[in-house]
């Protein structure tokens, strides 16, 4: 929804490191290897994600309650290559290490993970990370699977070689984990030897030496690699096949949007027929005076009326998860990049476009996987144009309202489906034309070299599916706790002041009553006018303050919503209201992660200001046109 | 950058399946056709990308296997050090290879 990730920081008490003590602990490894497997398995569910302070890399740091040590705290470093500065993650892991970041205890101990099915590459990374002098343990991870299909590699050796422990575990099984245990008790004895006995470490900053140095390493402790595995290579050949690749691909986004509709809606209505009946079950405790109509009318009734989608958006959400987990996003991307360059950006920024169909602000979060700063900040802008979520509750709210269930081809696909495909539609065209047009004018660049690991294909965990949707119902309801909740608060106390006025005498009646010439040609009404209001706190709040203000109306009480409305506004101006939403910028989590991402309130500003002109005018051509044709 | 010599670490690792004695023959990376194997000889890039690159394994000496084309012909995928990269055909042209000659491909 509109705020999922806590834009906030991680207050962490920087305590002095003390030799032999291990209070902070550094999970490092490249990417794909098993990092946050890993990290979700020595945490447990209880583990905080925000921003480094300044920067828009991602910090995630938990405790280590999945072996038993609480007391510890693990830090996730982002996944890296190296320790030069080519990205922002590199720098933040850089300046982690080294306990220059600000609000970051330095670590006492390094936990480097490998990808023991590719070690010859990942062991390019210990060079420099040895090179801190930190006490680390190496974890070769995926051991297990490198076993089966062939691999070998002589631990002790390894070990010896690189003058540190080394452990094979596989993290997705949690096996071998006992040795982190061992690890940290150890190092954790007051005379344990802080750094390991010295060993030869290649040029610090030359990827050729650290090449040489990791191949010589692989050599001497007779590193085998395992036979590379056919199966992607068999899935890549159909899901990246001339043909049938694009169609799949095709195939996979429709269906998604299909099972949301399909099976996320009876599971939205039952939902939503429990808070209805808990709602009527509370009510007669309360008693008939203003008690009740402010607790049920007003509170409930507004915060309920956007609950009732959760069932839904979580299970979009759990369609991107597989998605990402599976390494299926990287190769959408790839087939993605012919189209994307068209529009002057490359595929790695089909990523966040697709994952801003579920929420605006991690999709924008994720652009940092795109090096080039151009490119970057025309896909952070863009973005918010994608479908979110959050105005599914608006969107289905008015289509069931207004739009009759007729067949078009069949069973299968309605009126109602095809209205929304067209939403869409409209905002991924809006997204594809401004991408354009930023490209070819404020910010014009050569084209960016397109650089893209392909993951090979894993089953995604019941684990880390689980890890997003907790963590995404819980900003959700969070959400609903306290922004939705708020808003339906005020709104019913100023509908109902002064005291025994009527709904247009009230507070809230004059200040829509006041906005109502500049948005009568959309075609809507003063109570529109002050849900486009509330709205800008999030887009779903719309649905809450229309439920509260119809509800607070003597003359549509006793009508449901959907009933209120229809008796309320015409076709067009229900259609007007559904494109206003397609466009505007109603989001201020939205906002304020682009104002952190690009450093400066000159982008939001231009984008809000952009999108809500754009919604305007679209909005006033659709009542105008609707109004045209059908009178 | 041309001429490299061996060392004898990189020798032992990535040339003991090749017949170093055939013809060698100097291309463009993004002149391989699919399915074989060349050996890095230098990159021509900027200079961020090129470390970056070269972080992820594309130093010389390195053994590189075109595996396939994208739907649209563009970017490609390459196999080096057993994992896959897709690269466009305008940073791969910016990429020497050695193709040995008759080579029959070798997947890694």
């Amino acid at each position: 929804m509109s705020s999922c990730c806590d834009p906030g920081t991680i207050d962490l008490p920087a305590e002095p490191r003390v030799a032999g003590r291990i209070r902070t602990v550094a999970l490092v490894g490249p990417p794909n290897s098993g990092k946050s497997t890993l990290f979700n398995r020595l945490t447990g569910l209880r583990q905080k994600v925000a921003n480094y302070p300044g920067v828009t890399v991602e910090q995630r740091v938990g405790r280590l309650n999945g072996i038993g040590r609480s007391d510890l705290t693990l830090i996730d470093l982002p996944g890296i290559y190296g320790l030069d500065t080519y990205s922002e993650d590199a720098r933040v892991a850089v300046e982690v290490l080294h306990g220059e970041m600000p609000g970051t205890p330095a670590p006492d101990a390094i936990l480097l993970v490998l990808d023991s099915l590719h070690l010859r590459r990942q062991l390019m990374l210990a060079a420099p990370i040895l090179s801190l002098g930190l006490p680390t343990l190496v974890l070769l991870n995926m051991s297990d699977l490198m076993e089966a299909r062939g691999g070998h590699i002589d631990t002790l050796a390894l070990a010896q070689e690189l003058g540190v422990p080394v452990a094979k575990i596989s993290a997705t099984r949690g096996a071998g984990l006992d040795s982190i245990t061992h690890f940290l008790n150890r190092k954790a004895e007051p005379d344990a030897p802080l750094s390991a006995t010295k060993i030869e470490l290649p040029v610090v900053g030359n990827p050729r030496s650290y090449r040489q140095w990791a191949t010589g390493i692989s050599t001497r402790t007779k590193y085998k690699a395992p036979v590379s595995n056919q199966a992607t290579k068999r899935i890549d050949a159909v899901l990246l096949h001339r043909i049938w690749g694009p169609l799949i691909f095709l195939a996979v986004v429709f269906a998604v949007f299909q099972v949301v509709f399909t099976i996320g809606q009876p599971l939205s209505d039952g939902f939503g027929n429990l808070l209805n009946a808990g709602g009527d079950a509370i009510a007669p405790l309360l008693g008939h005076g203003w008690l009740e109509s402010l607790a049920i009318d007003g509170v409930w009734r507004g915060v309920a009326s956007v609950l009732v989608f959760l069932p839904q958006i979580l299970l979009l959400f759990l369609f991107i998860g597989v998605l990402e987990d599976s390494g299926y996003l990287a190769r959408a991307a790839l087939i993605a990049d012919r189209v994307m360059r068209s529009i002057g950006l490359n595929g790695k920024a089909f990523i966040p476009l697709l994952s801003a169909y579920a929420c605006a602000v991690p999709a924008i979060m994720a652009t940092r996987t795109i090096e080039n700063k151009r490119d970057r900040f025309a896909t952070i802008l863009v973005a918010p144009f994608m479908t979110c979520s959050a105005r599914l509750p608006i969107y289905m709210l008015m289509i069931a309202a207004f739009i009759p269930n007729k067949p078009i081809l069949g069973d299968f696909f309605g009126l109602r489906a095809a209205v929304m495909l067209s939403l869409y539609l409209l905002g991924f065209l809006a997204a594809l034309a401004t991408a354009r047009l930023l490209k070819s004018s404020i910010l014009r660049a050569s084209s960016a070299p397109f650089i893209l690991e392909l993951p090979q294909y894993r089953l995604p965990t019941l684990r880390s599916l689980s890890l997003r949707l907790v963590d995404r119902g819980r900003v959700f309801l969070r959400q609903a706790g306290t922004v939705i909740l708020a808003v339906t608060l005020v709104l019913w106390i100023l509908s109902h002041m002064p005291f025994h006025a009527t709904l247009g005498e009230s507070v809230i009646g004059r200040i829509g009553h006041f906005i109502e010439p500049a948005i009568r040609p959309l075609g809507f009404n003063w109570k529109i006018g002050i849900g486009l209001l509330t709205s800008v706190m999030a887009r779903e709040v719309i649905v809450s303050t229309l439920g509260t203000l119809y509800g607070a109306d003597p003359t549509t009480h006793s009508l449901g919503l959907q009933a209120a409305l229809r008796h309320d506004l015409t076709l067009a101006g229900a259609m007007a209201l559904v494109v206003f939403f397609a466009f505007a910028l109603q989001c201020t989590s939205t906002l304020a992660i682009v104002r952190r991402e690009t450093n400066s309130w000159r982008w939001p500003a231009l984008q809000f200001c952009y999108m809500g002109v754009l919604a305007y005018l679209a909005a006033l051509v659709t009542n105008q046109a609707i109004l045209y044709f059908i009178h | 950058m041309v001429a490299i010599a061996l060392s004898s670490t990189f020798g032992a690792e990535t040339e003991d399946d090749f017949d170093l004695s055939g013809a060698w023959k100097l291309s463009l990376l993004s002149e391989l056709p699919i399915g074989t194997t060349g050996v890095v000889e230098s990159l021509e890039l900027p200079g961020e990308v090129q470390h970056h690159l070269m972080h992820m394994g594309f130093v010389p000496e390195a053994r590189i296997t075109v595996v396939r084309r994208a739907p649209a012909g563009d970017p490609t995928v390459y196999s080096i050090d057993g994992f896959e990269v897709a690269l466009r055909r305008d940073t791969a042209r910016a990429i020497r290879v050695r193709e040995y000659e008759g080579s029959t491909t070798k997947s890694l």
